[in-house]
């Protein structure tokens, strides 16, 4: 899938888990850099993320992204 | 809110959590404030979040604690200090298998072992229990434990010694025998509802590996549907009623153009059976005290000879209202609603036009609506949307048919005399006006928690705090129970008032509806102060606040003779009674035998 693609509908996703219309996340965006993303909202991101593109995360990659950039390599391998 | 009724989608109310609560706290509604403790035996942070949604939009504003991770069994038995500080409302132990810790794990342990076990395993959550009762006295609703996806042994883990599911399974009967026997104390069914949604869906372990959740957090919005539905029902706010569309909604076709002959419904063919079904369905929801009416276009008369088919199981005396009319059906629930003295957003309303059920859904919003496509999928959306939530079944529940039958024949008295006093004195009625007793105290629970209209202060109490308010020295309590030629109505009129020194102040006044224009609230006042100079009382203060549905009680005090003291903005007032010019106001209703009525 199309990493422009991929980052368009992530900020959709991005956006209704932290309620921030104007939210917008680049391959370097970290938990650091949006105030809500806490461990638990972590968990939520990652259950609508899942359901967004129709694949699962392995346990591991869970806990190992370091940045949405992560994320989109993932997703771009596994995502619908 | 339509996101947050049943059926849902769960992914997508977690996904927009943020938005929706926004949504919810910007409504225009007021709401009950309640604290809720939850202890956790695993993650419960999304339990909460989802429960919080779903409390709000059903008029409920949580405030909750929650144990850290596991703690559960600590801060019950041990205490903690920030639960203290807290002082819950209720309680909410969110355990399941995941932390049952005396599980057979060795198929050579024999049956007395595993006996043993069993009793320990259900000691450990008893002492919670206790500790936690000891402490606080607020209703606790308790997880039972889901059976397990993964056996070592196939079927046999379900009935073998050393099984895991014949041990949760026999865990979970001494959870259910316990809970009836303790009042306030109530189960979540979490063994049924992972068996409902599957529990090749429920479990997932990567959730537990991941972020200790004990489920799939996929599942957590059912999860906290269920418990919000148990709070909903404690809190009088589960629904009361079903309007009933009748043509192909509660048998198959149309009796005004297939005839009585015509219609589906009876052993003779599968969609006739199907609606026998539901009409033994909808009857026995009669028995748990749901008030059964029909809200149809017909006519009256080819309705009734629809009710009367003879292979029919609903009759026409089992509803306690008919409307087969032409009128909007919004309209004719707003009426029914009325005649009963119920609310709108106590009825369920069930058709099979999507298009009928629109228009009330727009006309009257509190209305939950069930498009009636089959007679399964009505029978799924009335039991799984938890509309009709029960905690508790009383005497009341069951007669609560006959009792608004009985209410029908005094509206055709009523039309029999053009002085309302001379009918009113045709009622024959008498009450009886007491101190609380102990075997009332469930039903003057039942009923504080359930009345919003005529209720002057809307305070709430659980069972164990009705208890000490029964015990208190320093308050008067008064509960009214009103018969008369047609029939008991139970225990009808609940008053608390607490006394300082020479003043007497309500703090909870409040009348089922089912008794309004009765003088029974002039009988309670008399009452009131007759106990008040028997104690040395000699000024009653009352306080209304008022909320969305309260307002047929905004003058009730200035009816009785009080003067208005204060009254702020929001409508709230309060008002001062001297008892010293008193006179009695009820001459309509004889009190407590002994007494005769005055004038």
């Amino acid at each position: 899938m199309d990493k422009t693609e991929i980052k368009e509908r992530l900020n959709g996703v991005f956006r209704d888990i932290f309620d921030d219309p104007e939210l917008s996340v680049s391959e370097e965006t970290t938990s650091a850099d949006i105030e809500d993303w806490d461990s638990i909202e972590h968990i939520n991101l990652i259950g609508a993320i899942e359901d967004e593109f129709s694949m699962r995360f392995k346990m591991r990659e869970v806990s190992g992204m370091k940045n949405v950039g992560e994320m989109i390599d993932i997703i771009s391998e596994r995502g619908q | 809110m339509k996101e947050l009724e049943f059926p849902f989608d769960g992914r997508q109310i977690m996904r927009c959590r943020r938005a929706i609560k926004k949504q919810l706290l910007a409504e225009d509604t007021s709401r009950i404030h309640i604290k809720v403790a939850v202890l956790g035996g695993s993650t419960t942070n999304d339990v909460v979040s989802a429960l919080e949604l779903f409390l709000l939009d059903s008029g409920i504003e949580p405030e909750f604690w929650q144990s850290e991770y596991n703690r559960f069994y600590e801060d019950a038995v041990f205490g903690e200090e920030s639960l203290e500080a807290f002082s819950p409302d209720l309680i909410y132990i969110h355990t399941t298998s995941c932390n049952l810790t005396l599980l057979p794990d060795d198929p050579g342990m024999d049956a007395e072992e595993v006996q043993h076990r069993l009793e320990e395993q259900f000691g450990i959550f008893r002492q919670v229990w206790y500790e936690l009762t000891k402490r606080f006295s607020v209703p606790i609703i308790q997880n039972n434990f889901e059976l397990p996806l993964y056996r070592h042994t196939g079927s046999y883990d379900g009935w073998g010694v050393t099984g895991k599911a014949a041990f949760i399974s026999r865990l979970n009967v001494m959870l259910s025998d316990y809970a009836r026997r303790n009042n306030g104390f109530y189960i979540n069914d979490i063994s049924y509802l992972s068996a409902a949604l599957g529990l090749e869906k429920w479990h997932d372990q990567d959730s537990w590996f991941l972020y200790k959740y004990a489920m799939n957090i996929d599942v957590i919005p059912d999860l906290s549907y269920s418990i919000a539905c148990i709070i909903r029902a404690i809190y009088g706010r589960s629904r009361k009623a079903v309007a009933l569309d009748l043509d192909n909604t509660i048998w198959g076709g149309v009796i005004g153009d297939d005839g009585q002959e015509g219609i589906e419904i009876g052993e003779e063919t599968a969609e006739g059976e199907s609606y026998t079904m539901l009409q033994s369905w909808l009857k026995e929801y009669k028995s748990c005290g749901v008030l059964l009416t029909v809200c149809s276009k017909n006519d009256e008369e080819n309705a009734l000879l629809g009710l009367e088919h003879p292979s029919g199981v609903l009759r026409p005396e089992d509803f306690v209202s008919i409307k087969a009319n032409w009128n909007s059906k919004d309209r004719n629930i707003a009426e029914t609603a009325q005649e009963l003295g119920l609310l709108p957003e106590s009825f369920v309303f069930v058709d099979d036009n999507p298009a009928e059920c629109a228009i009330v859904e727009a006309q009257l919003p509190g209305v939950y609506t069930v498009t009636a496509s089959s007679v399964k999928d009505t029978m799924y959306r009335l039991s799984r949307s938890g509309c009709f939530e029960t905690v508790s079944i009383s005497g009341d529940d069951l007669d609560r048919t006959a009792m608004y039958a009985a209410n029908a024949q005094r509206q055709a008295q009523q039309q029999k005399y053009t002085n309302y006093t001379d009918y009113l004195l045709s009622l024959e009625m008498y009450a009886e006006i007491h101190d609380f007793s102990p075997v009332y105290l469930p039903r003057i629970t039942q009923l504080t928690n359930k009345s919003n209209q005529f209720n002057l202060t809307t305070r709430r109490y659980t069972e164990k705090e009705m208890e000490e308010v029964s015990r208190s020295a320093d308050r008067i309590r008064l509960c009214g129970r009103l018969t008369d030629k047609f029939g008991d109505n139970g225990i009808v009129s609940i008053v608390i008032g607490k006394c300082q020194g020479e003043t007497l102040h309500i703090e909870l006044w409040l009348m089922s509806c089912r008794v309004l224009k009765r003088d029974m609230e002039y009988a309670m006042l008399d009452a009131l102060a007759k106990q008040c100079r028997r104690r040395g009382i000699t000024r009653i203060m009352g306080y209304y606040y008022r909320t969305a549905k309260n307002d047929m009680v905004a003058q009730l005090y200035g009816d009785f003779g009080f003067t208005l003291l204060n009254r702020s903005e929001n409508g709230s007032s309060v008002w001062s009674l001297d008892l010293d010019s008193y006179e009695d106001k009820n001459h309509v209703i004889r009190v407590n035998e002994k007494e005769t009525i005055h004038g």
